[in-house]
């Protein structure tokens, strides 16, 4: 059988970058298709190309069997192409019918708009597919996760019968990552096809019927889930042997670094966030905190770092009360932090590499003498830190805004881990990032634990919390519901407290 | 994620874009030539298009050129040419100086027919001078991520505080008095920069309105004085006193120049905002505050400070604009005296890119041009106001990189494209 669509030796080149060499792929009628790479590979830049919003250098695109030109993404859709972007493209205060239509109005006479007939027909693409979207909530009350399948639902209402996700779980739960799983699942089986864009090798044995891997503008090779392993496909993807299990010795318990007792954060609508939670990390350990975001994971982190108000309770450091401390004082005392937002938080993107690797520092020696910097001792310890921590920037004076999210993420983590720190408080610590930068600061985090910090460890991946944690706790509505050890826990029964099941039960 | 192309351009608040390009660190890789000449080319393209466009103002609006162009095209496009050399010719005369007339002087060895030809010259360092204090102003709020529109209030009280401490006080010497003088114009700027500032750091009240709020305030405040308390005794004008002579800022040749040490106080203070700015913790902090707040809350600085802190300072620096004009020009404080400085400084602010040394030579150029005009209006029957025009065009080419870009066919720098997230904008 014809593939729908075949992609032929598809070339595009930027300056100074081939992002797609020769590339070539064909995708079957009813399958999902993985296309799996590192940040950079060149997925995203075929699929634009495949999209209409980059012209290839060379190439050619055919959809069953018909060579297509595709100039604009209405050439696209003409075709029965669709793309569903990472960022989204909805309007948050229109209805889900009106972000549906837009572009492709419904009307009546005199141009008076149809919703009622829009309305029917995503309701019977929503009853179809198993969408379960609601056609006049609007945009901007809905998760994340809906959002996700009112874009699927804008492609579908244009017939597309070829679709494009481009990381789509790079925003959802790992519970909404299964929801939707199940949503391509049913997709396929109703005469769809799928080409899925992913740097997660877990979704991608899901979930995949067809897995090609590119390197470098490359197709590296294809394969299907049932021959590959994780571990091949890493390797594939990164182009050596990744480690993909760390190594990890048995922890070497000291003292309590931080001590939390009955703590009671608010968060920014003066709501409980943080409802009388209770933990201690030791040095030398790692305490993973899991649970579906917005269980106050977020809020817990900002009042053990000082950026939020604590409304009860208290917290020490090392001994120290630092319940009302500042961000500075907690700092001082030996508190390293890696912020959940990178972009927001933890960098001045506008600013040099150098700069930002000071951010904490600038002001005591040898970054400062007085009041006055130091700018070559400023320089000296950046090109140190981009050395050891391989940070990939043309030069120390590059803006942090220009390298790749996990490059940017290795300049915090350069900073954070390079002072003497007795406690590391790490959130969603590689949200994002590629497979090898992913192991590389697993790696780190393992180091410091074994000299002797204490780390507390926020994420949304199960599989980060069960791999690198010493003890597991589950948040679930602003309250710790279970501490269990490390190893004995499992992904099952972690995902069944975090979806707020009691401890008897889930045990 | 972030595939090493810019993806989709993602439409950006016009506020959100300019405050920017305005915090963006110093410039990046680079001798330190191809630097200054990266940031500098939209700057100085802009100011050749906006001269351009002048031009073509200037032909536009010459009832010769259209008599001319009757007649036939030909004589149309000479007479276009002859009035916009005329109109510019003068204007560099009556800002640089006639080199017929400079050679001319220093031949006939005449003293005051030299310091007449080198007049225009210094008299255009000497119109310069409050563009670069106020300018700066402007310039450090945007790096701390304010909006300071209120300069022109801040150079109204700062002259006020300098006037009064200028004639009230007597029998000082020249070496105290003009310090002191000087000190008071930069104390009342900076209480006038200190309130907004600290409105905006303890309630959140938006800094843009309550700048303009204390312009208003300040102008009357300034109306109240000279027409009560600080009048002038035997005048019948709002005028002050004259200020002691021992607070006048020494002028450096005789009569007519009018050259004065305010120009080298300026330059000297432009120093000291860049050496403050880029060199010490307190600059590192300010500037962190004005690109990212939140990172700046995350790395332990206090902003609340900062804004205090940055606030003063660019009304301190407003208030020494005004300073220099009544210790060095007027020698006494007049009802509206200010010919909108504070206003202008933002378009300076903008196009020297908020940086001390651009804000220096944007001041340069917005002097030269507003001097030049005086006699573009003799000589040519130019009107002055075509000076705003021009300055308009330039900052319209400034605020709008985009159109100096496609114009040139200049590539757009990749920093340019990464989403730099900045709150102070409406917020």
């Amino acid at each position: 059988m014809a593939p729908v669509l075949e992609l032929r030796s598809i070339t595009k080149r930027f300056p100074g970058v081939l992002a797609n060499d020769h590339i070539d792929l064909s995708l079957q009628e009813g399958e999902i298709h993985a296309l799996l790479g590192e940040n950079g590979a060149g997925k995203t830049t075929l699929m634009n190309i495949l999209y209409g919003l980059y012209q290839p250098d060379e190439g050619e695109i055919f959809v069953r069997g018909k060579r297509i030109e595709v100039h604009s993404p209405s050439d696209a859709i003409a075709a029965g192409i669709g793309m569903v972007h990472q960022h989204f493209m909805l309007i948050p205060v229109f209805t889900v019918t009106e972000n549906v239509m837009l572009g492709e109005e419904a009307t009546r006479v005199a141009g008076i708009l149809d919703r009622a007939a829009a309305a029917a027909r995503i309701r019977e693409i929503s009853e179809q597919f198993h969408l379960a979207v609601e056609p006049e909530a609007y945009i901007k009350d809905l998760p994340v996760g809906v959002q996700q399948r009112v874009e699927i639902i804008k492609l579908l209402y244009r017939q597309a019968d070829i679709l494009v996700l481009d990381e789509p779980t790079a925003v959802l739960t790992p519970q909404e990552a299964d929801e939707l799983f199940k949503i391509m699942r049913s997709l396929v089986e109703r005469g769809k096809s799928i080409i899925f864009i992913t740097h997660k090798l877990r979704e991608v044995m899901d979930v995949a019927d067809r897995i090609t891997v590119l390197r470098r503008g490359k197709v590296v090779g294809s394969t299907t889930p049932r021959e590959a392993t994780r571990e091949k496909l890493a390797e594939m993807m990164v182009g050596r042997a990744v480690n993909l299990e760390v190594a990890k010795h048995p922890p070497k318990l000291g003292e309590p670094v931080l001590e939390v007792k009955d703590l009671v954060v608010l968060d920014e609508r003066n709501q409980i966030a943080v409802d009388g939670v209770s933990f201690e990390v030791h040095a030398g350990e790692i305490l993973g905190i899991a649970g579906v975001q917005g269980n106050g994971q977020t809020e817990l982190v900002k009042a053990v770092t000082g950026l939020r108000p604590v409304m009860e309770g208290s917290i020490r450091l090392l001994e120290e009360d630092i319940t009302r401390a500042t961000p500075r004082r907690i700092t001082e005392l030996g508190s390293a932090h890696v912020p959940e937002d990178r972009q927001q938080d933890g960098l001045v993107l506008s600013f040099t590499v150098a700069d930002n690797l000071v951010l904490c520092t600038y002001y005591q020696p040898p970054y400062a003498r007085g009041v006055v910097l130091q700018g070559q001792a400023i320089l000296q310890t950046a090109r140190e830190l981009i050395q050891e921590f391989d940070i990939r920037t043309p030069s120390p004076l590059t803006s942090a805004g220009s390298l790749s999210g996990g490059n940017q993420q290795k300049v915090i983590v350069a900073r954070e881990f390079s002072r003497p720190i007795r406690l590391l408080v790490a959130a969603q610590p590689t949200r994002g990032l590629d497979v090898g930068s992913i192991e590389y600061i697993h790696q780190r985090i393992l180091e410091k634990r074994d000299s002797g910090c204490a780390v507390l460890l926020v994420s949304s991946e199960l599989d980060e919390i069960l791999e690198l944690s010493d003890r597991i706790a589950v948040m679930y509505r602003g309250k710790i519901v279970a501490v269990i050890p490390g190893e004995k826990a499992s992904k099952e029964w972690l995902g069944l407290l975090m979806a707020g099941v009691p401890l008897e039960q889930a045990g | 994620m972030a595939d090493e192309q810019p993806e989709k351009q993602e439409k950006k608040n016009a506020g959100k874009i300019l405050l920017e390009e305005l915090t963006r660190g110093p410039s990046a890789e680079g001798p330190w030539w191809r630097r200054a000449g990266q940031a500098m080319l939209i700057p100085v393209l802009a100011v050749v298009s906006g001269l351009i466009l002048g031009a073509l103002i200037i032909i536009f609006t010459s009832e010769e050129v259209y008599v001319a162009w009757a007649q036939s095209p030909l004589l149309g496009i000479g007479a276009a040419i002859q009035v916009v050399a005329s109109a510019y010719g003068a204007l560099f005369a009556g800002s640089i100086g006639d080199p017929v007339r400079i050679i001319t002087a220093l031949q006939s060895g005449d003293e005051l027919a030299i310091r007449r030809a080198f007049n225009p010259f210094l008299e255009s360092l000497v119109a310069s001078t409050p563009y670069i204090f106020a300018g700066l102003s402007v310039a450090l709020g945007f790096k701390a991520g304010l909006f300071n529109i209120g300069a022109e209030g801040q150079l109204f009280v700062g002259a006020i505080f300098a006037a009064f401490v200028g004639y009230s006080i007597t029998g000082l010497p020249a070496i105290i008095h003009i310090p002191l003088a000087l000190l008071a114009g930069a104390l009342g700027g900076a209480l006038w920069g200190f309130i907004p500032g600290w409105l905006k750091a303890k309630t959140g009240g938006h800094e843009v309105i309550n700048t303009i709020m204390m312009n208003y305030v300040a102008f009357r405040l300034s109306d109240w004085l000279l027409s009560g308390p600080m009048k002038r005794p035997d005048s019948f004008n709002p005028v002050s006193p004259t200020i002691q002579e021992s607070a006048m800022l020494p002028r450096f040749f005789e009569y007519p120049i009018r050259f004065h040490l305010g120009f080298f106080i300026a330059l000297a203070v432009a120093y000291m905002v860049y050496w403050l700015l880029f060199r010490t913790t307190w600059g590192f902090t300010l500037r962190t505050v004005g690109a990212n707040p939140s990172a700046a809350r995350y790395a332990g600085m206090n902003s609340v400070a900062s804004i205090m802190v940055a606030m003063s300072l660019s009304g301190a620096l407003a208030g020494l604009a005004g300073t220099n004009e009544v210790l060095g020009l007027n020698h006494n404080l007049a009802m509206a005296f200010s010919s909108g400085y504070g206003f202008d400084s933002i378009a300076l602010a903008l196009l020297g890119k908020s940086h001390p040394l651009g804000v220096v030579l944007a001041s340069l150029l917005f002097g030269t041009l507003r001097n030049g005009a005086t006699r573009m209006q003799v000589v040519a029957g130019i009107p002055i106001d075509i000076i705003s025009v021009l300055q308009a065009l330039i900052l319209a080419f400034i605020a709008a990189p985009a159109i100096i870009r496609t114009i040139y066919r200049l590539r757009v720098p990749v920093e340019a494209e990464e989403g730099v997230f900045i709150r102070g904008w409406g917020g």
